[in-house]
């Protein structure tokens, strides 16, 4: 598992098609995650506040 | 040395398996698990119970917004159990699967997972909801890492009995979202789940005790006995069954519910008691805590699923509960 990763040096780590995998699986469900937040604060602000968030005064 | 240092040095296999330069291994499954989805859902369960039947009106998207809050905040706890519990989970057959003591997570990765999702948690919740909903999150998040895990777990056998408080804090959450005050109702609603919770572990404790025992975790059987357990067992279940049908002799659940209440109290009553008498018979008593352990799941999920469906269903119908 974690020792299947090469270590070439100069490089660094490269990573084997599994781990590959397996960051971008994490990389998208974190995308995902914060897509959702972004939709929540907005309809959960539009709910507390109303129509009247767009007639504050500036 | 401070029980965070105590457990930092506490040898987890992960450590030993991967290091922090390491890649990650991790997939999402293994954070979701880090979550404990199954305890997750009996939070979100009981805390909408608490929304539910709390007098007040609350918008539905605020009120999916909270429960995803308690949610959120109940797994975030659940990370910070795993993290510090890596060391016992390793030892013992139902949790050496884990993320941690597989190694697929560190625990340094779960540590920040969970304080990073704990602390969200509680700041949204008291943003949606109010302050009194988050600092009882807040607080439910610091009693289950801190008061249970840290102290409780691995000092006393009354560890479940003062730490099952964590698990019964939900519906009162859910009762201050919609309210913003604990009233008796919700306190009743707590008792309930606090008095359900010795019964519910010491049955599983009962079938787990020599993995327990290997872990040095001091659960009831291991310390007191398996006699002592069973009686413990049965007192504790002596109590909770009129408890559960206090809803219902308080005016804020209706017959339905009492009747309902009042047969599984009964039922649960009399599974206490077949474990109770059937002694040093080991086949015969680890049966019976298997049905009990089983059944008390069935139990709190069926009370709070009544609650919940006289409070609404039946109001919507207008039928008379």
């Amino acid at each position: 598992m974690a020792e299947d990763h090469k270590d070439n040096g100069e490089d660094g780590i490269v990573l084997t098609d599994e781990q590959r995998r397996r960051r971008r699986a994490r990389s998208i469900a974190i995308g995902l995650a914060l897509g959702a937040l972004v939709v929540l604060f907005y309809v959960v602000t539009i709910v507390k506040l109303g129509p009247g968030v767009l007639r504050r005064p500036l | 040395m401070s029980l965070l240092s105590q457990g930092a040095d506490l040898a987890a296999p992960s450590r030993a398996q991967r290091s922090r330069a390491e890649p990650s291994v991790a997939s999402v499954g293994d954070y979701i698990a880090l979550l404990k989805p199954r305890v997750m859902s009996l939070v979100v369960f009981t805390a909408l119970v608490g929304i539910a039947v709390s007098p007040g009106h609350l918008h539905p998207v605020l009120g999916f917004a909270s429960l995803l809050c308690i949610a959120i905040g109940a797994g975030a706890s659940g990370a910070l159990n795993m993290w510090y519990d890596a060391d016992i989970d390793a030892v013992m057959s139902r949790t050496r699967t884990r993320p941690i003591p597989a190694g697929r997570v560190t625990r340094e990765e779960a540590f920040a997972f969970g304080i990073t999702l704990s602390v969200g948690s509680v700041v949204v919740l008291s943003l949606v909801a109010n302050l009194l909903a988050a600092g009882l999150l807040a607080f439910t998040i610091f009693f289950y890492v801190v008061i249970y895990s840290m102290w409780l777990k691995r000092s006393t056998p009354q560890n479940i009995v003062i730490g099952g408080a964590a698990g019964a804090f939900p519906p009162m959450i859910g009762w201050a979202v919609t309210t913003g005050s604990v009233s008796i109702e919700s306190i009743v609603l707590f008792l309930i789940i606090f008095f359900w919770t010795p019964p519910h572990f010491w049955a599983l404790a009962l079938i787990k005790s020599d993995e327990y025992a290997r872990a040095g975790v001091p659960m009831l059987p291991v310390v007191a006995g398996r006699a002592e357990t069973r009686r413990q067992i049965l007192v504790y279940s002596i109590l909770l069954a009129p408890l559960g049908v206090a809803p219902w002799l308080m005016g804020f659940a209706g017959l339905t519910y009492g009747i309902a209440a009042a047969a599984a109290g009964i039922v649960f009553l009399a599974l206490a008691l077949r474990l109770y008498r059937a002694g040093d018979d080991a086949p015969r008593a680890g049966k019976a805590a298997k049905l009990l352990f089983g059944y008390s799941l069935l139990y709190l999920f069926a009370l709070f699923a009544v609650l919940l469906i006289e409070n609404r269903v039946f109001a919507l119908i207008g039928a008379d509960a």
